[in-house]
């Protein structure tokens, strides 16, 4: 079963102002969140990230086209019993403690009052903030904020977790964390549904994704058969100690040779080739140095279908920055 | 209704942990003693000068309060974004209005009879009689702060918080001019001024009709049949304004 039917969104912003033009930020949206994956919905910067996730949390309208979440309409209110939600850089009561804070979101949910403080303590305890209990949300850093909004979206044990950039603003231990509690969320059978704009996320741990980009969709489906669609993956092989180029069944193996100095650089089409380069090294006296299949990336696809801009050389791959 | 009330006293909580409230309850504890000075420097009528300032000041910090926080009721919520993770809970957009609403009406209640309190003691610290009218005039004082909140909060619904401010106020200053409205409908030359004018006067918040104030201070006590009809009639204006917020949201896209 779906967790969520998105069937050809559109959305158009229009302005209040005379003469301004409309501004479409989903054009015939649609894809599929299965039950117990993790997807990630990836894009840049003003691509519907967040519109859909706000239609689909009820928070805006569609302009035309049906979603369904866990399968009921958007517009069923009992539905969000079943939902857990985290906007982007989310902002919350600052006067209340974190004890208190959960406390009001579980009381939203309809919690029983006597397994409240129980399952409050659970949360600080799963997000790591056991000992900010009774400290009011105006001390709290970013990155706990963060960490506290995943706790209320958490509170009421959800079906289904929507999360609008997760690990946006969280240093690289915070990062991992979130990473972590998300598998460990599907481990328990829930289904994950985030948006964010940094890949390796996405390749790190969903099971598919989307990848839309001015409010289409450019992709979906699971990470490796996007990014090897059909194709066998190359193999980079190096040796040392012979010149690859000359020895005749390598060259008509590889793709492409390599030499620099005494190293050879062999890049094989596809694995079948890897055994006879690797007899053949052996036969003419080379040493193996490595072997290396090679994977393509979500960025590169993201790059071939969107030709959008990757930041520069350190960069966490990101496709965008975080405001949407 | 329970998670009306959750709304409700979080809100309640939210106001009651703000400073600005604490300094608004200062500034009344500093004009109700004021108002027993002002009354000692006058030759006549002591007492009904401080039971006359002594309501006003409660009517004006009410107002002051029911305009300032009314107005951020909604409006600070989509600002900051917090309404986002409320929604996304399986509460209704009206049961979050009405919430909202009833959070300041029960911080004014609280705030109202923590100044009546203090008013009653300056009463008593001046040797001033009790009278049942004094009561009248704060019930509908307390009506006219309801009604007032339910304009803040319906202006806040669609509107940025300076705009609700000032639109408030001015719906709150016309209210207490209404009568003017209806002199000048039936002196005016044009039949079309006289028709917008008289317009204006019955579709406007006539708040004239909740001041007692003026009576409560000569010890006059007025028919229970007219503050019963008064209390109605802000009562069911507030209603509609609640319910035209509730409207005004439910259509809003965040």
């Amino acid at each position: 079963m779906n967790a969520i039917v998105i069937d050809r969104l559109t959305k158009v912003y229009r302005s209040a102002w005379f003469g301004r033009p409309p501004m479409p930020a989903l054009d015939g949206l649609s894809l599929s969140v299965q039950q117990g994956e993790i997807y990630g919905f990836l894009g840049p910067n003003g691509s519907g990230k967040t519109t859909t996730l706000k239609i689909l949390m009820g928070l805006m309208r569609a302009t035309s086209g049906n979603a369904e979440i866990l399968g009921k309409p958007l517009d069923d209110v009992q539905i969000r019993h079943r939902i857990g939600f985290l906007p982007e850089a989310p902002y919350f009561y600052e006067y209340l403690t974190a004890e208190e804070f959960l406390a009001f979101y579980g009381n939203l949910a309809g919690l029983e009052r006597s397994g409240l403080a129980r399952k409050i303590t659970q949360m600080l305890d799963l997000v790591g903030l056991a000992e900010a209990r009774t400290r009011p949300l105006r001390k709290f850093s970013k990155g706990m904020l963060q960490r506290i909004g995943l706790a209320q979206a958490l509170i009421h044990d959800p079906e289904l977790v929507v999360l609008d950039e997760p690990m946006s603003g969280l240093d690289p231990v915070g990062r991992m964390q979130v990473r972590d509690l998300i598998l460990s969320l599907r481990d328990q059978g829930k289904t994950v549904f985030f948006s964010t704009h940094i890949i390796p996320d996405v390749e790190m741990i969903c099971d598919r994704v989307a990848i839309v980009v001015k409010g289409k969709l450019l992709a979906e489906g699971r990470v490796d058969e996007l990014v090897n669609p059909g194709h066998a993956q190359s193999v980079e092989v190096v040796c040392e100690g012979i010149k690859a180029g000359e020895v005749a069944t390598i060259r008509a193996a590889a793709s492409r040779v390599l030499q620099r100095g005494d190293h050879s650089l062999v890049v094989l089409p596809g694995p079948d080739q890897v055994e006879p380069v690797l007899s053949a090294i052996r036969a003419e006296g080379g040493r193996l140095v490595s072997v290396t299949p090679q994977k393509g990336s979500l960025e590169d696809l993201f790059m071939k279908r969107s030709g959008a801009p990757i930041d520069g050389p350190g960069r966490q791959r990101d496709v965008g920055g975080s405001a949407e | 209704m329970q998670r009306v009330a959750v709304i409700a006293l979080n809100t309640f909580r939210e106001n009651l942990r703000d400073k600005i409230l604490y300094n608004l309850l200062f500034f009344v504890l500093l004009l109700m003693g004021g108002s027993v000075l002002l009354a000692d420097l006058t030759i006549m009528e002591h007492r009904r000068i401080v039971t006359d300032m002594g309501l006003a000041t409660m009517n004006l910090a009410g107002v002051v309060i029911a305009v300032f926080v009314g107005i951020g009721l909604v409006g600070k919520e989509i600002e900051r974004r917090t309404v986002y993770t409320i929604l996304a809970r399986p509460i209704s957009r009206t049961q979050f209005v009405l919430g909202k609403y009833l959070g300041l009406v029960l911080t004014l209640l609280v705030n109202v009879t923590f100044m009546l309190a203090v008013f009653l003691v300056t009463l008593w610290a001046y040797k001033t009689p009790l009278h049942a009218a004094l009561f009248q005039a704060v019930g509908l004082i307390f009506v006219e702060l309801l009604l007032v909140t339910a304009l803040a909060l319906f202006f806040s619904t669609f509107s940025t918080a300076t705009l609700s401010a000032i639109m408030t106020l001015g719906f709150y200053v016309i209210g207490h001019l209404t009568t003017d409205l209806k002199g000048l409908a039936e002196n005016s030359q044009h039949a079309a001024v006289q028709t917008v004018v008289t317009g204006l006067y019955y579709v406007w918040p006539n708040l004239e009709v909740l001041n007692v104030k003026g009576q409560a201070a000569t010890n006059a006590l007025v028919d229970m049949s007219y503050v019963a009809t008064a209390s109605m009639y802000g009562l069911l204006y507030a209603a509609l304004l609640l319910t035209a917020a509730c409207a005004v949201f439910r259509d809003r896209d965040f």
